[in-house]
């Protein structure tokens, strides 16, 4: 049985301790979950443009054509929809392509493919047909990306059904969420963040998984929940530890991933705490944030002893010149700012 | 003043009346295709005729006058080969062997429908005959099937992919990304392209530059491509063998361009060109080239088939409609349960 298949099988999630061991960079963590299920499972392809250029995604796939071959691991036409549907017919009959690439932006290419083929597929058929395919691309931040190189869609994927998002944090979970998300058998979305890319960690060798849907505590406080996912962490984390000289402390929750959405954890973390602040590399609007939002206001209302807050991007496209750039992007300083007024507002 | 604008340009069945083409073939198999035809035609009729009933609660979208297309094509397939195909499903459903009772419990919405209720007429599925999928967005289904042509060439499968698809799908730009595409892999696969000159009621002439006919563009791509008389299945049929042989041989894509007429409407019973958007005569005119008339027509100039047994043949196929109809409204209606199973596949 393919390694995939037999992990579904066992429902096995062993999560081996991240806390010390090898130290891998992010990028490095992916490549090497891409090489483990290369070499693990043979349906698994690599494809997007420019996976074997002298680039390599980012690093990401950097090595993999030589060692797997043309065939698994190839450079794509310019066809996003187009090679969407061809991963997604081949997916439909059990191969497990992984389709990279660079920037979001070129999703929206692909969402016919996308929204109204690959995630339905299961369900219109009744279920006979499964589509275990995996699209990744690396949200771009700042350097002039500006419009159409930074766009951090999430949000605009989070309703449809069918499909799962995958939004890691650090290099242990890049990995570990990687091989969950081949080992799926729904069309799984990641984001990775090229942010999240300066980062080395802990990335235990060999085959791990972290299960999609489960929320981490990354920090536990008392005076307020803060909920994230990727680079949001990093700013969060470093905002709360900012404010430990001033006696605030924070529940800070990495979701891992915002479909399936894991409530459970922002709830039980909530009823301790009473305040929420919800931050995302998105859009406010209609994004993560607006449905962390709701959720909280429908299940845990009269838990909260302040107005829910989020910080996310404003209704406004991003801009590509580096001044603009800070009056538009969450920074650490001005999510410690938001805290610091949420709790000292009793 | 009567306006026909398209006007068939087909030879008939007059090379193989006067010629020895047809006696190549067993009595059996030719008198299969009109059997095949008549089937088609006589549900189709059937459906319309008691669609203002309103218990078929799905949009219908006839194949009258386009039988032999249908037949002609999947006659030269195997049983494991796949096709996908656009939302005129039934023609092709039924001459790939799909089963009549589940085709009619789809329609009536019905739990023992052959996707069970969530497909309904456009989105009919039977893997076990090879029905693999289709979509209701115009050249969606075009890049999956090029997707399973490419698992078929990457695990050495036997089966061969066909992609049905009608001469509006030629407009979308994912048809040429997926034909690109497979050209460029030497994919396993045929286009087979119905071209009835209407996309709704959209003339061709007002969506493609005039004498551009498809089949050249598709040459012009690198596929192996002719264009055949629509309404003559032995001419669909021997093309079809031709293409599917090319490509199960490893050479790589080819394409058909089926001409034939669409006697009804885009959608729903009846013709509608009492509308405007074509002249009646029109219709009337291919009604003179009716593809299951003609070709009993031919059969009966060779002393294949006679009155007698067309109307056993005939008696035979309303007998199993009759009963497939009876099955369908016998059938029980889904539970509120069944809404949520199978979005996600374990």
């Amino acid at each position: 049985m393919p390694w995939a298949a037999a992990l579904i099988a066992s429902k096995e999630t062993s999560i081996p301790s991240a806390e010390e061991g090898r130290i891998l960079s992010y990028v490095e963590a992916l490549n090497e979950a891409l090489a483990l299920a290369l070499e693990i499972d043979p349906h698994v392809l690599v494809l997007g443009q420019g996976v074997n250029d002298p680039k390599g995604m980012f690093g990401v796939t950097t090595g993999l054509s030589a060692k797997y071959g043309n065939a698994r691991v190839f450079d794509t036409p310019l066809s996003e929809e187009g090679m969407m549907g061809i991963s997604t017919g081949a997916a439909m009959n059990g191969l497990r392509p992984v389709y990279l690439h660079n920037r979001p932006d070129f999703l929206l290419l692909a969402f016919n493919q996308l929204v109204t083929h690959a995630s339905k597929i299961h369900f219109m058929d009744n279920g006979k047909t499964k589509v275990p395919m995996v699209v990744w691309s690396a949200i771009g931040r700042g350097w002039g990306s500006g419009a159409q190189h930074s766009q951090a869609i999430q949000g605009l994927l989070l309703g449809v059904p069918g499909l799962k998002i995958v939004m890691p944090s650090t290099p242990y979970d890049a990995k570990g969420l990687m091989l969950s998300a081949i080992a799926d058998n729904n069309p799984v979305v990641i984001f990775d963040h090229r942010w999240c890319m300066r980062q080395n960690g802990v990335v235990p060798e060999g085959m791990y998984q972290v299960p999609l849907g489960r929320g981490v505590y990354r920090r536990n406080g008392r005076d307020l929940t803060l909920v994230g996912t990727s680079h949001t962490l990093e700013m969060a984390i470093n905002a709360v530890d900012s404010l430990e000289g001033e006696g605030i402390t924070a529940d800070v929750i990495d979701l891992r991933t915002i479909k399936p959405l894991d409530g459970e954890i922002i709830i039980e973390s909530l009823k301790r705490t009473g305040k929420i602040l919800v931050v995302d590399t998105g859009w406010e609007m209609g994004g993560v944030c607006a449905e962390i939002g709701c959720l909280v206001a429908e299940k845990a209302f009269y838990d909260l002893k302040a107005p829910i807050k989020r910080i996310g991007l404003p209704d406004v496209p991003s801009p590509a010149g580096f001044t603009l750039e800070q009056f538009y992007y969450p920074n650490p300083e001005k999510i410690a700012n938001v805290i610091r007024e949420m709790v000292c507002k009793q | 003043m009567k306006l026909i604008k398209y006007k068939y340009s087909g030879k008939g069945f007059a090379p193989y009346l006067s010629g020895l083409k047809s006696n190549s073939y067993e009595k059996e198999f030719l008198i299969r295709f009109y059997r095949d035809m008549l089937r088609i035609r006589l549900i189709e009729e059937e459906i319309e005729r008691r669609y203002h009933e309103d218990e078929m609660k799905s949009p219908i979208h006839l194949v009258i006058g386009q039988e032999a297309s249908s037949v002609g094509s999947c006659g030269a397939l195997r049983p494991e080969d796949q096709v996908y195909c656009g939302h005129r499903t039934h023609g092709i459903y039924l001459a790939k062997g799909g089963n009549l009772k589940a085709m009619m419990s789809e329609l009536y919405c019905r739990t023992t429908g052959c996707a069970g209720s969530r497909g309904g007429s456009m989105h009919l599925f039977d893997k076990s005959v090879g029905m693999a999928g289709s979509s209701a967005i115009v050249a969606g289904a075009i890049p999956i099937a090029t997707g399973a042509a490419l698992k078929a060439q990457l695990t050495g499968e036997s089966w061969i992919v066909a992609a049905f698809l009608g001469d509006a799908a030629v407009e979308e730009g994912a048809f040429w990304e997926a034909v690109n595409f497979a050209v460029l892999k030497r994919l396993p696969i045929l286009y087979f392209c119905e071209n009835n000159f209407f996309s709704v009621c959209s003339p061709i002439e007002v969506r493609q530059p005039e004498n551009a006919e498809i089949y050249k563009k598709a040459e012009s791509f690198g596929l192996k491509s002719v264009k055949v008389d629509g309404t003559n299945v032995l001419e669909v049929y021997e093309a079809s063998r031709n293409m599917v042989e090319y490509a199960r041989s490893g050479k790589g894509p080819a394409f058909i361009e089926s001409v034939a007429y669409r006697w009804r409407g885009h959608g729903g019973a009846g013709d509608d060109s009492h509308t405007g958007y074509r002249d009646p005569a029109e219709v009337e005119h291919w009604q003179q080239f009716d593809p299951v008339k003609s070709y009993y027509d031919f059969l009966e100039q060779k002393n294949l088939l006679d009155g007698e047994t067309r109307l056993a043949i005939s008696k035979e196929i309303e007998a199993e409609v009759q009963e497939a109809f009876d099955f369908a409204i016998n059938s029980p209606n889904p539970i509120e349960d069944d809404l949520y199973t199978h979005v996600y596949s374990d």
